[in-house]
């Protein structure tokens, strides 16, 4: 019989209809374009007009579809009926949900406000939250970042106005050398992995990935540098030794943009030692060369010097920083040959990279012909630039020591001179502020009152003592001990404190714990099985449970949906309005700042309600301030939308900076525009201003800039950002500490602040580590985000699933060896917190006694609508069950919080363990739980999924299910 | 390879039916054996009824048995095509061959036409099916010289088996026809002895490495599996039998298929009467069971070059 | 046809960098998500939700270590069809189902004729067969052949989802038949090689070879160290180097 060949439709229609907005599998918030077919979804592609993805769609936001339709989705609010953790529910109306919540809260904030612990997770409006929270009165808010990384942040915006996290970016463009701390995937997921095919795409630029383990982006890495964790402080300041013994180093880029050449009082003892000499305006002091005296450091055409012992007029004797700086480092214990040992990184490699560093930034110095205005009104030619570009995420910040290691590499970046210059690391607008930016936290005793707002919002940026939410006492007046002198700098408050404080009553009870977006009993806590336990454990006396109401809005039946007394279901991304703010996290990019929304695509089709829709309304229902009118009733009736539209935070300053004004004509600064969401949506669900070339780079120097950031609302002044090579505040701190001033620690805390707080950085052993005893616990444990894989909420997607169904613990063969294991058979994993059993699998690109998994695949069996059997219940585990939120006791029975003690980060990966063999035959990862059954309103999973069929033509016989 | 029931009956059950045609045929055209009408009428339905029941098993696995016939058109490139066109071709010829032991209108010479076509036809059918397995380069013990001839000395000694016992009921089977089933029988033993010597020593051409083509970067391990979950391609391709089972079954089957029918051959040889006959039988009933064994083993330890992909060795 | 073409006008393929290729899975994932909907609707998933997962899929990513010591390396390789000169997966067919056009070079099923038999799954080397069992038919990459002529497409995303959406840029669409279209001169250029050449199937996709790590002193025109400078020991009075004048 004769060939036919197929005839093919090489064009048929993809879609009716295609809608722009913004994709939330991640944080990333990369644009996408949504095509719908007869009403459903088809297909989200990439947007490529979009600021942040440029057109490219990672793997979770590849996979959005099946987010969309899982059958872990909510449909229902539910009331808890049974035991907290049954899962027994029942479901109510939306009022009755709404009218449980405005009593429980209501009282409280007749009583004590205090009583509202408000805790958010993965949210993305954290201006309208915390926000709500500060009008409601209570200083106990915060979102993720304290578990997170607000070691990045804090030590970027105390040093550099910026910072790396999402807040700045290399020049992938223009760089020659790139250096990569600890970064798995990001925030900034597809940004960075296309400005990593763009710089490998040029052969005379190197990338180097500094990481204990070498997957994902280390894998194309040009050098990987396996280094044991905990030490990068380590290897940062030995590369310091070798440039600054070399005299490798920007002074000019110092004198000028840095605070290099203030003086620093030199009189030991002295209230006042190491800390800038100010004039009686405030100004601090340089020392001028040509008038060899003192100047107004600030002052434009003064030859500051950088070195030597000056007495001033008033018999005072002081030092520009650079020198202290200088000779901090020159010392031996920073050379390559000593920190070789503790990092495992060779001398003769850490010599080769500070020499490859100081050859990209002074050998192949790159000039753009960009005429620029700088800070003092002064016209330059060309920008300069030091092609070195820097990165680092988790693997500094998720460490105890993190904020002085991160601050170290920003004191090596402007050594280098690479800050916001052509090559460099880039600031995305709102950024560089002011280091510190303020505001300063809110919330000391006489802040908060009953059925009042507080003065301010709950966090903000501690300068000294006095910033300090501590009682008379110096007891922490936080739930979470924020901002008290357990962690002075906790900007992000600590999240992973906030059960267990509360399950302590210490500092005090709450009422109330309101969470969103959060998985607190599973993956996002540390010490999971214990925090299970606070959730559900019972007052003696009251007869209560120690942590009275737990209400929480999640979308999916997570592991922490089931211990909620109150749940109020989410919609999906695709179904609501949201807003990606300048006052918040912004999608902005370096080459100019960018705001982007979400709105509702399709309709949700069960009982749900966007959160904020319901914050606002509780708002409402609670009478808050700048939730209600002067007559009580609702300020914003219609919602998010209302408010994302209407609400402004200073005059002409709102959630949104696009199409501002009566009709849309401005940006940035101008009147309510009734029609902005409807501009947002015309053009893709975003907004961008392009930065004109002379306002690229030096925005911290930049005239320009520095006025547009002002007429924007970035920045209180158009004032130079002037970095912070040496951070007074730390020094203050320390002063406390050592007996100064009104505001001191108590003496328990004393010597913790002497140790941990320095204006320079410092290098000490990671916090946990040093308390363990390292014979019993050799073995370092972290881990890594897969890439298509988001925390706990991939598990329920079909398609993801399949490729991370379960995971394993990754080591050495080396170790493996040792320990008698390969791969395949299950170990005992023990820290001092606990112990689980896993998986093993071989490998070579890890350090040798480090041991890694992915990051939140196990899951509790039952939960999020997956048979019992799944393997992520079976063979999938957490790590979290052996990091302990409290480190071991300290003499005298103390436990403090294993975290960053200046700023309360989360230290999840200071982790040290023992390995051991699990006997043989044992099939099923530990620990397990009861597992988990359905909540009401969960939909029947379906067996096999067929999604797609529907979209063949009509009468296709591959159209079965519909 | 996985081993799927049907494809073991397949090529197990219509070799078997081959062989006995093409015994049948023999007997017919040599006139060695003179069969009355009634036992190889008998004898020629139970090989249509064999070949029948593999044509349909392997049928009936497809994913769409109603389109069945659509394989009988790619004949030009596809063996398994070919299988299928042979295969019915030999019908018409096994039939008229079948009918013509009694129906007088056929005549003496159309009959042995007849037999020639259904010997020649079976012959190439089996060939054929032995084929779709050789010609995969992708499964290097499969793509070998020993395949066809396995096949072909496999259905003549499980047809023989059979015809044995057919000879038997007629009270025919002689010494010599026993000599003869008992070298038929151990020759295709031999062959199968020489084929797994060949793949336990044949070292393979490609590795991780030459399908990745890192090799140069030196030996190639995989560190993650695009999924956690199985699929597919693994259950269907990355079937494995553990070496040492495969030894042991190994020995199974020659006990079962070899040295059991060889034994009961022979005491055939010997007894008489009724226990004659018992013996062919259980000869016979031994020889499918060792057969049987034989194929699932042929896909059991047969690897394929994807399973390089996911780390393993072929 | 079954038999394959003589020649085909065009060899349309695939290059994978795997210089560049981070192991992201973006292109496995929307590459489910456009065919599911698509040309050979849908990429059924069994127990979906259940203990053992088992989906179709067009392309899978792979994460491979060569050697064991200090030169060892990962590496992501992504896997899907090569759309191959000579394979086999086609000649087996008995059926026609299995097929390569002539006019691009593009191998594919023929969900009306196809009969299930699985054979075209045995005799593909790479593993770019996926059997549907609910439909009852073999699936396979379409080198996404209805979006590359796709006139509701934009020229510039008349490309395979997998091209248009790697966030690295490591993956590249065209003819590898015209030594003059872009893709022949990149694969010209870095070397671009084929996977299991012994298989003689000729598969038309490259795959570009992981570039030379630059971890020796020169590699970047750097020295081995610094020069330490003389006057470089710690005390107040070495900073001579910072009497060079500075100005603010
Ligand atoms: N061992 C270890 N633990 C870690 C980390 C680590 O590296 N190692 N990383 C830590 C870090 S940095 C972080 S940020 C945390 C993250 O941990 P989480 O903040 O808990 O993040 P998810 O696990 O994504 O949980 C978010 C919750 O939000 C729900 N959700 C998803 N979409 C929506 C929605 O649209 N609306 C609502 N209301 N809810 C939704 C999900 O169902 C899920 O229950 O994990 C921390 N935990
Ligand atoms: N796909 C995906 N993307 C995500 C997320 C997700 O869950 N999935 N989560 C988002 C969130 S909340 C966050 S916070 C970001 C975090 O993004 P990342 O900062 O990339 O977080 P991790 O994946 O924990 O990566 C930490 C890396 O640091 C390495 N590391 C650990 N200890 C050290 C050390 O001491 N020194 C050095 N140099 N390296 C070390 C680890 O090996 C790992 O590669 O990712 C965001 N993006
Ligand atoms: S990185 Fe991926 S998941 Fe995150 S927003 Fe972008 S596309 Fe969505
Ligand atoms: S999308 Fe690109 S980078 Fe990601 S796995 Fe595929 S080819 Fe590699
Ligand atoms: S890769 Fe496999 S399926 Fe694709 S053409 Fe080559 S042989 Fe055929
Ligand atoms: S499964 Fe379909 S395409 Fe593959 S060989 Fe059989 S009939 Fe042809
Ligand atoms: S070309 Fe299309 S079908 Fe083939 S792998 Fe890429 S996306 Fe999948
Ligand atoms: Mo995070």
């Amino acid at each position: 019989m004769a060939f036919q060949q197929e005839r093919v439709d090489t064009s048929p229609k993809i879609s009716d209809e295609v809608k722009k907005t913004t994709c939330y599998m991640c944080a990333c918030r990369c644009g996408i374009r949504v095509h719908l077919k007869d009403g459903e979804v088809r297909y989200i592609e990439g947007n490529p007009d979009h600021p942040v993805n440029k057109g490219v769609l990672c793997g979770k936001g590849s996979s959005g579809i099946m987010q969309h339709l899982s059958p872990a989705r909510l449909t229902n609010p539910l009331k808890r009926i049974g035991e907290r953790g049954s899962g027994d529910y029942e479901e109510i109306s939306w009022d009755e949900a709404l009218e449980t919540a405005t009593r429980w809260m209501g009282d409280i904030r007749k009583d004590d406000p205090r009583k509202l612990a408000f805790f958010t997770g993965r949210d993305q409006s954290q201006s309208l939250t915390a926000f709500w929270a500060t009008k409601f009165g209570t200083l106990n808010h915060a979102a993720h970042g304290g578990f997170c990384s607000v070691n990045m942040a804090a030590a970027g915006l105390y040093t550099i106005g910026g910072s790396f996290w999402e807040f700045g970016e290399p020049d992938w463009e223009n760089t020659r050398y790139f250096m990569m701390f600890g970064v798995a995937e990001d925030h900034d997921s597809n940004p960075i992995k296309t400005g990593l095919g763009q710089i490998k795409g040029r052969e005379n630029t190197k990338f180097v990935s500094i990481n204990p383990v070498r997957t994902g982006y280390s894998a194309i890495a040009d050098e990987w540098v396996g280094i044991r964790p905990g030490t990068d402080g380590l290897f940062v300041m030995a590369l310091i030794h070798e440039l600054i013994k070399a005299q490798k180093v920007d002074l000019d880029f110092l004198v000028r943009y840095t605070n290099a050449p203030w003086l620093v009082r030199e009189d030991p003892g002295h209230a006042e030692h190491g800390l800038f000499l100010r004039d009686e305006n405030g100004n601090p002091l340089a020392w001028d060369r040509d008038s060899d005296g003192p100047v107004n450091a600030l002052l434009p055409e003064i030859s500051p010097a950088l070195g030597g012992l000056f007495t001033l007029p008033d018999g005072s004797k002081a030092r520009p920083s650079f020198e202290i700086m200088a000779n901090r480092y020159l010392e031996p214990q920073y050379s390559a040959n000593e920190v070789e040992d503790r990092t495992g990184v060779p001398a003769d490699t850490i010599r080769r990279l500070a020499a490859e560093l100081a050859h990209a930034a002074f050998e192949q110095e790159i000039e753009l012909d960009i005429e620029w205005t700088d800070w003092a009104g002064r016209k330059h030619d060309k920008m300069i630039g030091r092609p070195v570009a820097m990165h680092a995420m988790r693997g500094i910040s998720a460490h105890s020591n993190g904020f002085h290691t991160c601050r170290a590499i920003h004191v090596l970046q402007m050594l280098l001179g690479s800050i916001d210059c052509p090559g460099g690391f880039r600031y995305k607008p709102p950024f560089p502020r002011p280091c510190p930016p303020g505001p300063k936290p809110v919330g000391k005793p006489e802040h908060i009152k009953a059925n009042e707002a507080m003065p301010g919002p709950p966090l903000g940026f501690t300068t000294g003592p006095e910033d300090l939410l501590v009682d008379a006492e110096g007891n922490p007046c936080r739930i979470d001990k924020g901002f008290s002198w357990e962690h002075p700098v906790s900007s992000h408050g600590l999240m992973h404190m906030v059960i267990h404080n509360a399950w302590a009553a210490d500092p005090y009870p709450v009422d109330t714990l309101f969470l969103y977006m959060a998985n607190m009993a599973w993956n996002s806590s540390m010490n999971t099985k214990g925090t299970m336990e606070m959730l559900t454990d019972i007052d003696e006396e009251s007869g209560e449970y120690k942590i009275p109401h737990i209400i929480y809005s999640d979308a999916y039946a997570s592991e922490m949906t089931y211990y909620a007394d109150l749940i109020l279901p989410d919609t999906s991304y695709l179904e609501r309005w949201d807003c990606i703010s300048l006052l918040d996290r912004p999608i902005s990019t370096a080459h100019g700042p960018a705001d982007s929304i979400r709105h509702p695509i399709v309709d949700p089709g069960r009982n749900v309600r966007p959160f904020q829709d319901v914050l606002i309304d509780l708002g409402a229902r609670l009478g808050l301030p700048g939730f209600t009118k002067d007559d009580g009733t609702a300020l914003y009736p219609g919602g998010y939308s209302d408010y994302i539209v209407n609400h402004e935070r200073l005059p002409g300053i709102g959630p949104l900076a696009g199409w501002r004004g009566e009709d849309g004509e401005s940006f940035g600064r101008g009147a309510v525009n009734p029609k902005q969401l409807e501009q947002y949506i015309e053009n893709g669900g975003f907004w961008q201003h392009h930065l004109p070339e002379s306002q690229q780079y030096y925005k911290h120097a930049n005239k320009d800039y520095l006025e547009f950031a002002e007429h924007m609302g970035f920045i209180p002044k158009a004032e130079q950002v002037i970095m912070q090579l040496y951070s007074e505040p730390m020094q203050k701190f320390k002063l406390a500490a050592e007996g100064h001033g009104d505001v001191q620690p108590p003496e328990n805390l004393r010597e913790r602040i002497r140790n941990y707080f320095d204006p320079l950085p410092i290098w000490y052993q990671p916090i946990e580590e040093s308390m363990v005893d390292l014979e019993e616990y050799p073995i370092h444990a972290i881990t890594q985000r897969p890439m298509a894989m988001y925390h706990s909420w991939g598990a329920q997607n079909a398609w993801l699933r399949q490729i991370h169904g379960y995971n394993r613990l990754c080591m050495s063969r080396d170790l493996a060896r040792e320990i008698g294991v390969g791969d395949d058979d299950w170990v005992y994993v023990e820290s001092h917190n606990g112990r689980i059993k896993c998986q093993v699998r071989t490998m070579s690109g890890v350090e040798r006694n480090t041991v890694w998994t992915w990051n939140a695949i196990g899951k509790r069996r039952g939960s999020w609508n997956l048979d019992k059997d799944a393997a992520e219940g079976e063979k999938g585990f957490l790590l979290n069950h052996l990091i302990s939120e409290l480190l071991p006791e300290e003499t005298g029975g103390r436990r403090m919080s294993n975290s960053d003690p200046v700023t309360g980060q989360a230290a999840w990966f200071d982790l040290r363990v023992k390995i051991s063999k699990a006997e043989a035959g044992a099939g099923q990862s530990e620990p397990q739980f009861e597992p988990l059954h359905r909540v009401p309103g969960e939909m029947d999973r379906p067996k096999d999924v067929r999604f797609g069929e529907e979209f063949l033509p009509k009468g296709s016989w591959r159209r079965k299910q519909s | 390879m996985h081993p799927a029931y049907s494809v073991i009956i397949f090529t197990s059950s219509s070799g078997a039916g081959y062989g006995l045609l093409i015994w049948l045929a023999l007997a017919r055209l040599t006139g060695a054996w003179n069969l009355s009408p009634v036992v190889a009428v008998g004898a020629c339905l139970v090989a249509l009824a064999l070949v029948t029941a593999g044509l349909l098993s392997s049928t009936f696995h497809l994913g769409h048995p109603e389109r069945a016939w659509r394989a009988m058109t790619q004949w030009r490139s596809s063996w398994l095509s070919r299988e299928g066109v042979v295969a019915v071709l030999t019908y018409p010829a096994a039939l008229v061959f079948t009918v013509g032991w009694f129906w007088g209108s056929i005549s003496e010479s159309q009959m042995t036409a007849a037999a020639a076509i259904t010997l020649v036809l079976s012959l190439i059918t089996v060939y054929c099916t032995s084929m779709i397995y050789a010609s995969l380069k992708t499964i290097p013990r499969w793509s070998n010289g020993f395949v066809s001839p396995l096949y072909l000395v496999f259905a003549l000694a499980s047809g023989g088996l059979l015809f044995a016992v057919t000879l038997g009921v007629a009270g025919l089977a002689d010494l010599t026809t026993i000599i003869l089933l008992f070298f038929v029988v151990s020759i295709a033993w031999i062959v199968k002895w020489y084929y797994w010597r060949f793949i336990d020593s044949a070292k393979a051409e490609s590795d991780t490495g030459t399908a990745t083509g890192l090799g140069h970067l030196g030996t190639v391990t995989q560190l993650e599996a695009p999924h956690t979950s199985e699929n597919y391609l693994l259950k269907e391709m990355g079937y494995q039998v553990a070496q040492k089972h495969a030894v042991v079954l190994r020995r199974y089957c020659l006990v079962m298929g070899m040295f059991l029918p060889l034994f009961l051959l022979l005491a055939a040889g010997m007894a008489s009467g009724i226990s004659h006959v018992i013996c062919l039988l259980l000869a016979m009933i031994c020889g499918f069971l060792g057969i049987i064994m034989e194929r699932w083993l042929f896909f059991a330890e047969a690897k394929h070059v994807v399973t390089l992909f996911y780390g393993r060795s072929v | 046809m079954t038999m394959l073409p003589k020649s085909t006008k065009k060899k349309l393929g695939l290059v994978t960098d795997l210089d560049i290729c981070v192991g992201c899975h973006a292109c496995a994932v929307n590459c489910k998500e456009w065919n599911t909907g698509g040309h050979s609707a849908p990429l059924t998933d069994l127990d979906a939700y259940a203990k053992d997962p088992n989906g179709v899929w067009f392309n899978r990513v792979h994460v491979y270590e060569t050697d064991d010591g200090q030169n060892s390396r990962t590496v992501n390789f992504p896997r899907s069809c090569l759309h191959c000169e000579q394979p086999d997966c086609v000649t087996v067919c008995p059926t026609g189902a299995s097929y390569k056009r002539e006019e691009d070079g593009i191998v594919l099923v023929d969900a009306e004729k196809c009969i299930g038999c699985k054979l075209c799954s045995w005799a593909c080397a790479y593993g770019a067969r996926e059997y549907d069992e609910t439909d009852g038919i073999m699936k396979k990459c379409t080198l996404c052949i209805d979006r590359i002529y796709n006139e509701n497409l934009e020229e510039s995303e008349r490309q395979p989802a997998c091209v248009i959406t790697c966030p690295t840029r490591a993956r590249h669409f065209g003819d590898l038949g015209d030594p003059e279209s872009d893709i022949s001169k990149l694969v010209e250029k870095r070397g671009g090689f084929q996977l299991m050449p012994e298989t003689g199937y000729e598969p038309v996709n490259r795959y570009l070879p992981p570039r030379p790590r630059k971890t020796r002193v020169g590699d970047t025109g750097a020295m081995a160290r610094l020069e330490a400078a003389e006057d470089s020991k710690p005390s107040s009075d070495f900073f001579s180097w910072l009497d060079k004048k500075l100005s603010r």
